[in-house]
């Protein structure tokens, strides 16, 4: 991690810590929304981590941008920064367009969407399903085979949804008039695409999923530290160190993947490989993890009481967002047939 | 936690250079049957030839200073270089231990004599040695070893059995652990390390066979066998240190998760063959923890090209590293649905025998993973 990084990440840090009561920044209002450090988070200026400057972005690239989600990921915090800096402010920066301030979010348009032009801009109708954040978004971003439209707020209605986590993932309703000023065709060549939009979501989920994992790891080492069985911390027990040693192992695994997978991003790696490997990994390190340390936790890791459900369930609700574990082996799978026995080897080396 | 300062490295560009070339050379050996593809070759294949014509390449002792053969590439390119090696399954068991722990234990302990005598014919592959660490009843306890080494004029006398020696029987010198001193409560204090020059009389060598019929391991037995103090590694009385260092070397190597690549290579076209597509997407999650497990891997060699020993997080990616090799084994077993046969002269059958019979190895040699993670535990403060 090289300084800047390094000094960023200690402040987002210090600036959820100072938020967190239970160990998590997410009790706060509706859906755990935490405008409050939404606003540090602006302050610190890190909402559009890795949009150049040029384009009104934080800029920093996305190693930049996991180190700070692997932050958040482990204080539970409550806000869009993954939809913001790595979707919505990317997909406006690439058009070429001023990104705007306040939190967004993005999504890709489905079948459920319909767009026709017409006088005065661009006719949307349908509905977007499960949007991360949406109730909260000041904008939302949509792409749209080349083009990217950005709705404002008045401009849709939405049906409440949440994840395992109780984090707002809403339908969106849209039934407007977009006008041409909002809607931003992609440039010729653009690294924009459905599949890189894919990429970039699940590259965010596994950098959360990496700080959530962490955080859990470690109430589970402090509750194995202080909770006393046959006389003796259950941590003295080896079955309870063998578990906690283990779940340390994925942490590590998933935490070293998520960023290299942010490294592959640069001229010569090969970041749709890297990141659908980085995504399985940290799934599979979710289930591990979360089940582990509510073995060690005992009754009381699984209720409302405890902070621990804070993190295991994010991480059962981001393993299956963006990409489950079985879907990006697939694509890894069938990439890793088709280079056949004597291309596997350099098909694993040609990121770095 | 230091854990998490692990952080992946990027190859340096250079590198790719290197790995090409290496890759170029072991097509050609391969082409010209030379050598043959095979399974935990770290362990089973002893091919001194191979290892001589690596020496010319100057692709032993790449860590190694100039002035004792080496090139001095670092740790970065020997990981290039041992990675490209395993994922041909070339033989490379011959020169291994040598180059991977001898070498760098006696550029850190050795005498300037020991460098001179040793390091050049090991970068040339003239020179393999053995480790001679454990014994019956220690395992993975290797604390309790109980091999004695009892002053006598101008050096020393061993005398003990050591287990698991592998290749002693074909070494030019071995590395002895002994007990140099009365146990004491501190049970790592007074052990030394001991080069022992083979063949030597007083040296008796038994093998013991793998379930494959192999002879890779041996039964060592030393009948006070005199060993000059000029072939005393490092100080009387700190083996336990030394070692250990070693083992954080070994444990953190790229062969901790590539044993059974060839295997996994070998089903990528069978599974083209019979078109099976859920096949596929299970060999992508392998695909996936493999990649996985070789950043982090490269990383803890980053973190060693740095001068740090990063010893946990060698222990915690060895312990993860360790039981994907038999996750592969297992996956390709159930998805190609072949007949594992040692003897078959096609690919996949033998291959898949070579995995399932060395199998039980992958988790034990190193540090059992019970010990590993006892290691990890002990970082994380509940130990």
């Amino acid at each position: 991690m090289n300084e800047t990084i390094a000094a960023l990440v200690a402040t987002v840090r210090d600036a959820c810590a100072e938020r967190s009561g239970t160990g998590a920044v997410t009790a706060c209002a509706d859906g755990g929304w935490n405008a409050g450090l939404w606003a540090a988070l602006e302050q610190i200026g890190i909402t559009t981590v890795a949009v150049p400057e040029e384009q009104g972005g934080s800029g920093g690239d996305i190693t930049a941008a996991v180190a700070v989600l692997e932050v958040l990921g482990e204080y539970s915090a409550g806000v869009p920064l993954a939809e913001t800096a790595l979707l919505a402010g990317w997909l406006i920066a690439t058009c070429g367009a001023a990104v705007p301030s306040g939190p967004m979010t993005a999504a890709i348009a489905g079948p459920g969407l319909r767009t026709r032009r017409e006088d005065g801009g661009l006719s949307v109708r349908g509905t977007i399903a499960r949007v991360p954040w949406a109730r909260h978004a000041h904008r939302l971003t949509v792409l749209d085979n080349d083009q990217v439209i950005v709705l404002e707020r008045g401009g849709f209605t939405l049906t409440r949804g949440t994840n395992l986590a109780g984090e707002p993932r809403d339908d969106l309703h849209v039934d407007a008039v977009v006008p041409a000023s909002q809607v931003h065709g992609l440039p010729a060549g653009s690294p924009v695409s459905v599949q890189a939009f894919r990429s970039r979501a699940a590259l965010a989920r596994a950098g959360l999923m990496a700080g959530a994992a962490r955080r859990a790891l470690e109430l589970s080492v402090a509750y194995a530290g202080e909770r006393e069985q046959f006389g003796r911390p259950i941590g003295r027990f080896q079955a309870v160190q063998q578990h906690l040693a283990a779940m340390a192992g994925e942490v590590l695994l998933a935490k070293v993947a998520v960023e290299s997978a942010a490294l592959a991003f640069a001229p010569r790696g090969d970041a749709d490989l890297a990141v659908a490997a980085a995504k399985v990994v940290a799934g599979e390190t979710a289930g591990v993890v979360a089940s582990l340390a509510h073995q060690i936790h005992g009754a009381i890791g699984f209720t409302e009481e405890h902070a621990l459900r804070h993190s295991t369930t994010r991480l059962w609700a981001w393993r299956d967002e963006s990409g489950n574990e079985d879907a990006w082996s697939e694509i890894l799978g069938r990439r890793a047939v088709s280079a056949g026995t004597g291309g596997l080897w350099p098909l694993l080396t040609r990121t770095r | 936690m230091d854990l998490w300062s692990l952080e992946p490295v990027a190859l340096p560009a250079e590198l790719e250079a290197l790995r090409t070339n290496v890759r170029a050379f072991l097509a050609g050996e391969l082409a010209a049957g030379r050598i043959a593809s095979r399974c935990d070759q770290w362990l089973g294949g002893w091919d001194p030839g191979f290892s001589r014509r690596l020496g010319e390449r100057g692709w032993i002792g790449m860590a190694f200073p100039e002035r004792y053969g080496g090139s001095a590439a670092g740790a970065l390119a020997r990981f290039v270089l041992t990675e490209e090696l395993l994922a041909a399954g070339a033989p490379v068991a011959a020169h291994w231990i040598a180059d991977r722990q001898t070498g760098p234990g006696l550029l850190r302990f050795g005498t300037e004599e020991q460098k001179q005598a040793f390091l050049p014919r090991i970068a040339r592959g003239e020179c393999f040695f053995a480790a001679a660490m454990s014994e019956p009843d220690t395992g993975s306890d290797l604390a309790s070893v109980r091999a004695r080494g009892t002053r006598a004029d101008g050096g020393w006398r061993l005398s003990g059995t050591k287990v698991w020696t592998s290749g002693a029987h074909r070494a030019h010198a071995m590395i002895v652990l002994a007990r140099t001193e009365p146990r004491t409560a501190d049970r790592h204090a007074g052990l030394t390390q001991f080069i022992v020059e083979l063949p030597d009389p007083a040296v008796r060598i038994r093998p013991i066979l793998l379930l494959t019929g192999e002879h890779h391991f041996n039964e060592v037995v030393l009948d006070d066998v005199f060993v000059p103090d000029a072939r005393v590694l490092g100080e009387p009385g700190s083996g336990w240190h030394q070692v250990t260092g070693e083992l954080a070397m070994e444990r953190s190597g790229p062969e901790r998760i590539l044993s059974t690549f060839p295997l996994l290579a070998a089903a990528m076209d069978d599974l083209a063959e019979r078109g099976d597509q859920a096949g596929a997407a299970r060999v992508g999650t392998l695909v996936a923890r493999l990649w996985a497990l070789r950043q982090a891997s490269l990383a803890v060699a980053g973190r060693l090209d740095a001068g740090a020993a990063p010893a946990v997080e060698a222990a915690a990616i060895k312990d993860l590293g360790t039981r994907f090799e038999s996750v592969v084994t297992d996956t390709v077993r159930l998805l190609s649905r072949v007949v594992p046969d040692p003897g078959s002269d096609r690919r996949l059958p033998r291959l898949l025998a070579e995995s399932i019979l060395h199998g039980p190895g992958f988790t034990l040699r190193g540090g059992t993973n019970e010990i590993l993670r006892g290691v990890v535990a002990k970082e994380l403060g509940v130990r």
